[in-house]
């Protein structure tokens, strides 16, 4: 083999089809024809063939290579590697039974590329078309159909020209457009790196020629700058004063200098360096890589959120999405039920607001009326979450329009978002009523000598928010005014963003009951952002909430911020001198 | 980007990832040239810091330059080192060297045990300790629920069907039939309480991505890889009563990667020096359904 470079570059290739339609044969021949076997191993399998008295077939030289012989068809995806003198590649081979659907698409979203193989003699089946359609999904637009097993039909260009009617037709319904149809016989080795002589009408690449020909996508560079802010970093005990904002570039590019947004938080600042291990800083971080960024600014993004250039088009940021999904688990996809949507870098929670439509893969015709979304289903759906995510279109920027769905701990569907909806007219939440009685607001404030009041203390811990909160109550009850104190941990873990979502829900309840009971509620909660407290408020309506923020995350629209500096004794003074500045509390007698 | 710099973002942003959302997550460092290469990409994913323990399993049959490489490079970088040990297996005599139990037992016994009882904090272990430069036992014995690998899946036939976060059950089987979807960034990091989860940054580099990547980052490696006159090195690491080394002349990484490029070994499987892969059928299979990396 020719001299192969570490600067050539790597292209990932998924290889799909139905069951039986000779992927793993053509993905052995290629490896045998370019000579990218182990040593050996074409022999080893031919002598264990002779010893079965089995006929050799290039199918069982990629079992060979996977340990995958038992079954006899492919159930994981598995890697196999070539090389060429123009680069390196790696073929996902994905396994062609429904079964197995989840580790076709694992392979396929690692792939630039696709080589599609349909079986001249069975024609386009039903997981050619499923497979075509998920390829599509994934944003896979370089895809070479190999009609296979042509020496059976003696090379009949008619029977390839049917089969390459029908596949392009059904294809182009989808928008998509093929790289190439290619007559192929892989147990033969025709057209896969040898021409096939056999063919003499078919005057397009061989398979090898097609590989080689397929563009690697830097288009990416040229898009508006996004980077879903994977983490904060902050090596202090190091001794490292850096905050550095981490995150792998989806598209664009970025430099010191240019100003920045977080979104959804709306945060802004400017890129001051690109971090690096060692060597001079870089002078901008581009798509595809994993980079770092200082900003000129104390700017406290959290880790979710995307990052992206002020001086180019914004993402969408909304809290209802339509998007289309194609879904994974067992259990459908339902109303009613709390999903995890993971879109970049975020997690929000997320439910089933409507289905719009199912695809039947087989016809591809829309049907609609469906209440849910059947395992290996691809639909049209909107979701709709209690906080907001920022994203793009699937049509105006593909990479950061992707998302999956957790159910319980499983990624259970995958898809891509196609539109922002408006914020739904009455959110379920705002409508929770309790009947109360005859007594008034104004009767309880008379009786007590002072009104209802929910004050919610935000910290960076909830230990050290409760600390304060407490406090801060013990010299509330002092004046003769009613309270209460609470904790978060008494409202459920928030360990994930299930977990927070109903902390927060749960408090939203206490506080308005409690506030309508003419009590002073002092709540103490950990790691919130402005778009819980925008839910705690809404939830708590009519009643206003007084949030008081401790710490310097700052930005939560606090009613008071106190330092993180602060001790809790003073804080908790201080926080008692604005409540009674505010008219919260009564002056002290 | 060309192909190392792509290898590089993805192992980054997987690291990443794994320290982000894994809860008490350590990394395997067997000194070998894959791990050394894990340990460098979390240099650079951190900036210059590892915030994530370096877990490494100590046979007793490691050859002695590796243990003085070892503990040069922990104390240079500042490693949070974490060293355990079987030392029944090894005071019981329950090894391949004392001949007394066949390769793949003893494989058992001082890896696959050595590392599940060390992950799980049953087991003493041993820190680097930095002011005093040495190790000690150490007092922290909380469990990791996560442990990055160097593993990588052209090393063999169950490593090309990896997931680069990959769900162990309590029993540490690995349920290749049934694993969970990956898509393009989005890694599982949810996990039932209870699981396991190794993380695999380096599966989709080659053999010789590791050597360029070493070359261009010029990474240390210890000289047991290198001929040293007599006409022989090692090609893939393990302990010394297992590891054949391989006739080759190569002298430093440069000379390396013309051998795996184009040269003797360009078409020879790497680990083909390690006898107990031979004894295991050739596929680590039952080795690695057990818990073997």
């Amino acid at each position: 083999m020719s001299t192969v470079s570490a600067d050539l570059e790597r292209l990932d290739i998924v290889a799909v089809g139905h069951v039986d339609h000779g992927k793993s044969t053509v993905i052995g021949r290629l490896m045998a024809d370019t000579g990218s076997l182990p040593e050996g191993k074409l022999d080893q399998v031919k002598a264990m063939c002779k010893v079965n008295a089995r006929p050799f077939e290039y199918a069982f030289l990629l079992d060979a290579l996977k340990n995958e012989q038992a079954q006899g068809i492919t159930i994981d995806t598995a890697r196999c590697f070539f090389n060429t003198p123009k680069r390196h590649y790696i073929i996902h081979d994905a396994p062609g039974h429904v079964e197995f659907l989840k580790n076709m698409i694992t392979g396929a979203s690692r792939a630039q590329a696709a080589l599609l193989v349909i079986d001249a003699q069975e024609g386009v089946r039903e997981n050619s078309k499923r497979h075509g359609y998920i390829l599509s999904m994934l944003g896979i637009r370089q895809i070479a159909v190999l009609v296979n097993k042509m020496d059976l039909l003696d090379w009949d260009q008619e029977a390839f020209d049917a089969v390459t009617r029908e596949y392009a037709d059904f294809l182009a319904r989808l928008g998509v457009r093929p790289t190439a149809f290619i007559p192929v016989s892989a147990r033969d080795g025709a057209n896969i790196v040898a021409r096939a002589a056999e063919a003499p009408w078919y005057d397009g690449p061989t398979v090898l020629e097609q590989v080689e020909a397929f563009k690697s996508l830097d288009d990416d560079l040229e898009r508006p700058f996004r980077m879903p802010l994977q983490d904060v970093y902050k090596f202090t005990a190091s001794g490292d004063d850096r905050r550095i904002f981490v995150g792998t570039v989806e598209t664009g590019r970025i430099r010191p200098g240019d100003g920045v947004v977080f979104l959804p938080s709306g945060k802004r600042s400017t890129v001051e360096t690109i971090e690096a291990l060692s060597g001079p800083r870089p002078d901008e971080a581009y798509a595809g890589q994993a980079t770092g960024l200082t900003l000129d600014t104390q700017v406290y993004a959290k880790p979710g959120e995307m990052m992206v250039r002020a001086d180019q088009p914004a993402p969408l940021v909304a809290d209802r999405l339509r998007a289309n999904i194609f879904w994974m688990a067992t259990a459908p996809l339902v109303r009613g039920r709390r999903y995890v949507l993971r879109m970049g870098a975020a997690r929000v929670p997320v439910e089933l607001e409507s289905v719009l439509s199912v695809l039947d893969s087989q016809e591809l015709q829309s049907v609609t009326g469906a209440a849910q979304v059947e395992r290996h289903d691809i639909a049209e759906v909107i979701f709709r979450s209690t906080r907001p995510v920022a994203f793009d279109a699937a049509e105006t920027l593909e990479p950061t329009s992707r998302f999956v769905v957790v159910a319980g701990f499983d990624t259970a569907g995958c898809g891509i978002a196609l539109e922002a909806l408006p914020e739904a007219a009455a959110n379920a939440d705002g409508e929770r009523r309790f009947s109360v009685g005859e007594v008034t607001d104004e009767q309880r404030a008379a009786r007590y000598g002072h009104a209802g009041k929910a004050v919610v203390l935000v910290g960076e811990s909830a230990a050290d928010a409760h600390a304060v909160a407490a406090s801060l109550e013990r010299r509330i009850f002092d004046l003769g005014v009613h309270s209460y104190c609470l904790g978060a941990t008494d409202l459920g873990e928030d360990k994930d963003v299930l977990g927070r979502e109903a902390q927060i829900g749960r408090l939203g309840e206490i506080a308005w009951a409690m506030t309508d009971a003419g009590i002073v509620l002092v709540a103490a909660l950990g790691d919130m952002d402005r778009f819980d407290l925008d839910r705690l408020r809404a939830l708590a309506a009519p009643h206003e909430v007084f949030v008081i923020g401790r710490g310097d995350g700052g930005d939560l629209g606090a009613d008071l911020d106190l330092p993180a500096s602060l001790a809790t004794e003073a804080a908790a003074e201080a926080a008692l001198r604005a409540l009674t500045a505010a008219g919260v509390l009564p002056e002290p007698a | 980007m060309n192909q190392l710099e792509t290898l590089e973002a993805k192992s980054v942003h997987i690291l990443r990832e794994a320290y982000r959302s894994l809860g008490n997550v350590c990394m395997l460092w067997s000194i070998g040239k894959d791990s050394t290469v894990l340990l460098h990409l979390a240099r650079k994913a951190f900036f210059g810091h590892v915030p994530i323990p370096l877990v490494h399993i100590d046979t007793a049959y490691k050859m002695p330059e590796m243990i003085e490489y070892r503990d040069e490079l922990a104390l240079e970088w500042r490693l949070n080192l974490v060293v355990g040990q079987n030392r029944e297996a090894l005071a019981a005599k329950q090894t391949f060297p004392d001949d007394c139990v066949d390769r793949i037992t003893c494989c058992r016994n001082l890896k696959t045990m050595a590392l599940k009882h060390t992950l799980s904090g049953e087991w003493p272990r041993l820190r680097m300790d930095h002011t005093l430069g040495k190790l000690v036992e150490d007092e922290d014995l909380s469990p990791y629920t996560g442990v990055i690998v160097g593993v990588r899946a052209d090393e063999e036939g169950s490593r090309s069907k990896e997931r680069y976060f990959s769900p162990r059950d309590v029993e540490n089987d690995w349920n290749v039939d049934d694993q969970p979807p990956e898509l393009w960034r989005y890694f599982k990091t949810d996990f039932e309480p209870g699981t396991h989860v190794r993380v695999h940054p380096l599966l989709d580099w080659t053999e010789l991505n590791v050597w360029e990547y070493i070359e261009r980052e010029n990474i240390p490696v210890t000289s047991l890889y290198f001929d040293n006159g007599e006409g022989i090195r090692c090609r893939s690491l393990g302990c010394y009563p297992c590891t054949t080394p391989v006739q080759s002349t190569a002298r430093n990484v440069e000379e390396i990667i013309e051998e795996l490029r184009s040269g003797k070994f360009s078409n020879i499987a790497e680990r083909s020096g390690r006898a107990q892969d031979k004894d295991d059928g050739g596929g680590l299979e039952s080795l690695r359904r057990g818990g073997y990396m």
